[in-house]
């Protein structure tokens, strides 16, 4: 998938993936893609929750290598 | 979004885990965009107490348990597997391997995303605690009817 901006937690556990993930997010505009790359297996349920709880649009998830990219879409105000 | 959705914490336990467990979800909340405030009280207050403040409180008893009971984020132990320190110690080593933030910078990262630190004026009184018993950035000290008018209006409180 396509991103604007990658923000990279590989060997970050919970919840700072998340919590960088919320810092990162204010230095896009609305609309672009925000590719967040982890080894924590719990992104994959955290992003889509995190997303809900601030309006943001989950993109999906692609895994291989070890890595898990998960994709959001900037839409919150 | 509209207004934010409310997190209350009620940190009772001063055990190492347990705060990291309190401030996790804190952090977490308030990454979430949810207002979050934290109440500490009775054991939970050492985790607010600075690492190198004197002995607290008026009179014989009070002083004695200051000195019993000296708090800061150094002096926290875990609930479990202490060993007279050298588990906690361990566990503050397999911390660092993994990069995971110590307690320390979990305070300081809360305090930068707006989480509110509130110490219990009950056990403050009772304990001879005063505001400069704490780190910098705490709250002012307030009581059970603040911590209820902040849990009715709040979509989560826990109690840890």
């Amino acid at each position: 998938m396509k991103a604007d901006q990658t923000l990279d937690c590989v060997g970050l556990y919970c919840p700072m993936p998340i919590v960088k993930t919320a810092a990162k997010i204010k230095e896009l505009k609305t609309g672009e893609v925000l590719e967040v790359v982890a080894d924590d297996k719990g992104i994959k349920q955290d992003m889509p929750a995190w997303a809900q709880a601030t309006g943001n649009e989950f993109l999906g998830v692609e895994e291989g290598g070890g890595e898990i990219k998960v994709y959001v879409r900037k839409t919150q105000k | 979004m509209a207004e934010k959705e409310k997190l209350t914490i009620v940190v009772f336990s001063g055990e190492l885990d347990k705060a990291l467990a309190a401030f996790i979800i804190a952090t977490t909340g308030a990454s979430m965009g949810m207002d979050v405030t934290m109440f500490f009280t009775f054991w939970g207050l050492n985790i607010l107490k600075k690492n190198e403040g004197g002995m607290a409180g008026k009179g014989f008893k009070q002083k004695m348990f200051s000195l019993l009971n000296k708090g800061g984020t150094k002096r926290l132990k875990l609930s479990k597997f202490h060993m007279f320190g050298l588990g906690t110690w361990m566990m503050k080593l397999v911390m660092k391997d993994s990069h995971y933030p110590s307690i320390e910078e979990f305070i300081t990262m809360a305090k930068d995303m707006g989480v509110k630190l509130i110490p219990c004026s009950t056990t403050c009184g009772m304990f001879g605690l005063t505001e400069n018993s704490f780190r910098s950035g705490v709250e002012s000290i307030a009581g059970a009817a603040y911590f209820l008018g902040e849990a009715r209006q709040s979509k989560v409180t826990l109690f840890i």
